[in-house]
């Protein structure tokens, strides 16, 4: 009864309150992981390729701008528009993914079990990979609920949380970056 | 007949199934990707084994979440099917089965967590029972029956350090759940609210506990292990596969207090009546408030170094191995740094019991209800740069220790307010003594006995000499007992005619409390005073010579007499559920909003928002009401008592 009463504006005050407070609480893993990277590799830091880590990280990058271009043609009501820039958005989520996990993974010389930088290493981008898949996933949902009609310039807190939480995944990969590839001296 | 269409029973079934699939799916990648899946070798066969049981549990914990229907409505969105905005319940079945399956009013859900966290503090006790048995008496007497070895495929000291650690996470997985029962049940209510912010997230919250239980409880079939509830590598590393149950329990079980806690907290803060500022909401609400920002932040620390533990084990990623590069003390700092705030997380709620009871119970003011509400804040504040005092004794820089001692003894500020106003509330009150309010008063005792144990183990000189010792063991329970088990009690007398509509029994709930707070002075003392005698914790046998033996003993039996009281207590809640007197509506003369509706309370608590006037506490003073009902919500007798005519 009194759920339906309750006004869109209402509810979506709610959920941007409960989305930032789960982002925020999400922070403590990455931030614990990062403490840990430094902790234990210091002023060193992992050998790896580092076209490929520019590569992706801008590939990560220019998603957000897509993504925000998609929230944003959105919120104009322009859903042909929106679904293009949020199409783009998930393809360069997935190269990144295969960047990360399919190439990268592959081409360090050390394992997961090699010491110190192993562990760090496919921890965080481990993790942080895990957070990009659930972003893509949640992409493709929003995509295709929108091809079928179900968002408008009034209402579309789907794609809204969408794209705080792409963004959100992004910055942390920001700060990841630095301490993988830049921070320190390659062991 | 219709049991078995339950979401409990149709989760379980899907759990069970999944955990054979998941299986299955771990071995098939393991094939796909070249790895072995059987080997003649001892040591690598069981890493294999692990590997697999790992991967089936994982996706029988979300093959139960889906059995049991919670996540029909996202499942559907993801489809693109419309969200369903009526979340009701269906009419057409009988009310029982709310219970045994997914529904969304908070109400319901709150029973759900407050049974299941009764079901499992009675297991946690019960470990505790059978370990103390062993402990009665010095040599190995009780642990090396042959029925364990049967049951279990172990026995005698390993049966012990299971025991002993399941004992400990168990009980916490039960505290978390108790206070879910009391945020769930009172916060909507207090605040006007017809439900919690999220009613979907709230009911996915719960039921993960499910799973999350049974996994826990389970490690002891899965080989037990043998680390403390702790878990700290490289111990942790080395157990046996019972390790693994225990992480991927509690993982579930704190992904329910970050869910629940995100949803306590956008509750209160925009759900309230009209009227309702911040500074006008039941003092509960407060300690609610604070402990949810704790859960939300800190409890993915907990995840974190699990998680960690469990990549170590599997993968051979060596964060915790100091061969391989990695830091053990690295687990400990990540660990405490929810597990110490978790303590707080704990007892916070009860002690917003403890100010909630009082005042109702001496009919005066809460005194300096601003101050308690900040003490609480100020607490979980402070809790979050203590967690190194647990490790003085770790081999940590020291340069660490001087300002976590500081911080530590800190704490005590923040809680010596929350005292004051306890007494200074008592003070020259028109003092009645139910049952709630003796478990309130017993609590105040007992929580005071932890507080002054506290400071020689925050103090690096003295913890160096009391450290893992029973003088830790004894402080921890003081605080346990007296910040959460007292005041939980408290709350289920106090709200029980809230909930059931009929009183509980005055004659056993008195048995109840003095036959429980009488059995754990002794068993509190026995330990405190035991451990400064030298006895170690965490140990299956000690030496007779050291001259405790009686004193063990006496704490064996106040432990066996705490257990028999909580039965006690058990029989006096679903003997008055069912025939106990009809309460009246407003039993307490209480103030605040939730007793001024019917009991029990109907499915949307409040038909028409109420306004809130005046202060929560004003007790004794004529002509100062707190919440104004608009007659469709309020009983005539309750109106009375709200406008504040005694």
């Amino acid at each position: 009864m009194s759920a339906i009463a309750e006004s869109y504006a209402v509810k979506l005050g709610r959920n941007r309150l409960g989305l930032w407070l789960f982002l925020f609480s999400d922070l403590f893993v990455f931030v614990g992981l990062f403490v840990a990277r430094v902790v234990l590799l210091g002023g060193q830091r992992p050998d790896l390729d580092q076209t490929l880590g520019i590569i992706v990280t801008v590939m990560l990058l220019f998603s957000s701008f897509f993504m925000n271009r998609a929230e944003i043609e959105m919120a104009h009501g322009n859903r042909p528009a929106f679904l293009r820039n949020i199409f783009i958005t998930m393809v360069l989520g997935l190269i990144f993914l295969v960047g990360v996990v399919g190439v990268e993974w592959q081409v360090a010389h050390f394992g997961p079990g090699d010491g110190a930088q192993g562990a760090v290493f496919y921890a965080m981008t481990g993790f942080h990979a895990f957070h990009v898949l659930t972003g893509v996933i949640f992409l493709f949902i929003v995509w295709n609920n929108g091809r079928n009609g179900h968002y408008s310039a009034e209402k579309h807190w789907g794609v809204e949380a969408c794209a705080i939480y792409w963004h959100f995944v992004d910055v942390v990969w920001m700060f990841f970056y630095v301490g993988l590839y830049l921070m320190g001296n390659p062991i | 007949m219709r049991f078995l269409s339950t979401g409990l029973v149709r989760g379980l079934i899907a759990q069970i199934v999944g955990t054979v699939v998941g299986m299955a799916l771990t071995m098939a990648i393991r094939v796909l990707v070249g790895l072995p899946v059987s080997s003649t070798d001892a040591a690598l066969q069981q890493h294999i084994t692990e590997v697999h049981v790992v991967g089936g549990v994982i996706i029988g914990a979300m093959a139960f979440m889906v059995g049991v229907g919670v996540l029909d409505e996202w499942l559907g969105w993801a489809r693109g099917k419309p969200i369903n905005e009526n979340i009701d319940p269906d009419p057409s079945k009988p009310n029982w089965m709310r219970y045994f399956g997914v529904d969304f009013d908070h109400k319901v859900i709150g029973v759900q967590y407050g049974v299941t966290s009764i079901l499992l503090l009675g297991i946690g006790g019960l470990m505790a029972v059978l370990f103390r048995t062993e402990l009665a008496q010095s040599g190995i007497t009780f642990l090396n029956s042959d029925i364990f070895e049967i049951m279990l495929g172990y026995n005698s000291e390993h049966l012990f350090n299971t025991l002993m650690s399941l004992h400990g996470m168990v009980m916490i997985a039960g505290n978390l759940l108790g206070i879910g029962a009391l945020m769930n049940y009172l916060v909507p209510m207090m605040i006007g609210a017809n439900d919690m912010a999220f009613p979907r997230l709230n009911s996915f919250a719960f039921w993960i506990n499910v799973p999350g239980a049974l996994i826990l409880v389970s490690s002891m079939f899965f080989g037990g292990f043998d680390t403390g509830w702790v878990g700290y590598p490289p111990l942790s590393v080395r157990a046996p596969l019972g390790m693994e149950m225990f992480l991927i329990g509690v993982y579930l079980v704190g992904l329910s207090s970050i869910a629940g806690a995100i949803n306590v907290i956008v509750t209160v803060f925009t759900m309230r009546a009209k009227g309702m500022t911040m500074f006008r909401m039941p003092i509960f609400v407060w300690a609610a408030l604070a402990t949810s920002i704790i859960q939300f932040t800190a409890t993915q620390m907990i995840g974190l170094s699990f998680q960690l533990v469990m990549l170590e084990r599997l993968f051979g990623m060596g964060f915790f191995d100091a061969t391989a590069g990695g830091d053990p003390i690295l687990y400990q700092h990540l660990f405490w740094f929810y597990s110490h705030p978790a303590v707080y997380v704990f007892i916070l709620p009860g002690l917003g019991i403890i100010s909630e009871l009082l005042p109702v119970f001496s009919r005066k003011p809460l005194f300096g209800y601003k101050a308690v509400a900040m003490s609480s804040l100020g607490i979980a504040l402070i809790g979050f740069f203590v967690w190194a005092h647990h490790m003085f004794a770790s081999g940590m820089s020291p340069f660490l220790r001087v300002p976590f001692m500081y911080a530590t003894l800190l704490v005590a500020v923040p809680t010596g307010v929350k005292f004051f106003s306890w007494v200074a509330t008592l003070w020259e009150g028109k003092l009645e003594f139910p049952t709630p309010m003796l478990f309130a008063l017993g609590s105040v005792v007992i929580f005071l006995l932890g507080g002054v144990t506290g400071p020689p183990l925050g103090t690096i000189a003295t913890d160096l000499h009391l450290h893992d010792t029973y003088f830790v063991v004894g402080h921890f329970h003081d605080t346990m007992f007296g910040g959460f088990v007292f005041p939980f009690f408290a709350a289920l007398y106090y709200w029980f005619p809230k909930l059931t509509g009929r009183m509980y029994n005055e004659k056993l709930g008195k048995w109840h409390f003095w036959l429980m707070w009488g059995s754990f002075m002794v068993l509190s003392n026995g330990m405190l005073l035991v451990g400064l005698l030298g006895m170690r914790r965490r140990i299956v046998d000690y030496d007779p010579a050291l001259g405790f033996d009686f004193t063990h003993l006496l704490i064996t039996i106040a432990a066996f007499a705490i257990f028999l009281s909580v039965v006690l207590a058990l029989y006096n809640f679903i003997r008055s559920a069912r025939k106990g007197p009809e309460a009246k509506d407003n039993v307490w003369n209480s103030r605040s909003p939730e007793w001024h509706i019917p009991s029990p309370a109907p499915l949307h608590n409040f038909p028409e928002p109420f306004e809130v006037v005046g202060e929560p506490y004003d007790y004794g003073k004529i002509d100062s009401p707190y919440v104004i009902m608009p007659a469709a919500s309020a009983t005539g007798h309750a109106h009375a008592a709200a406008t504040g005519k005694e």
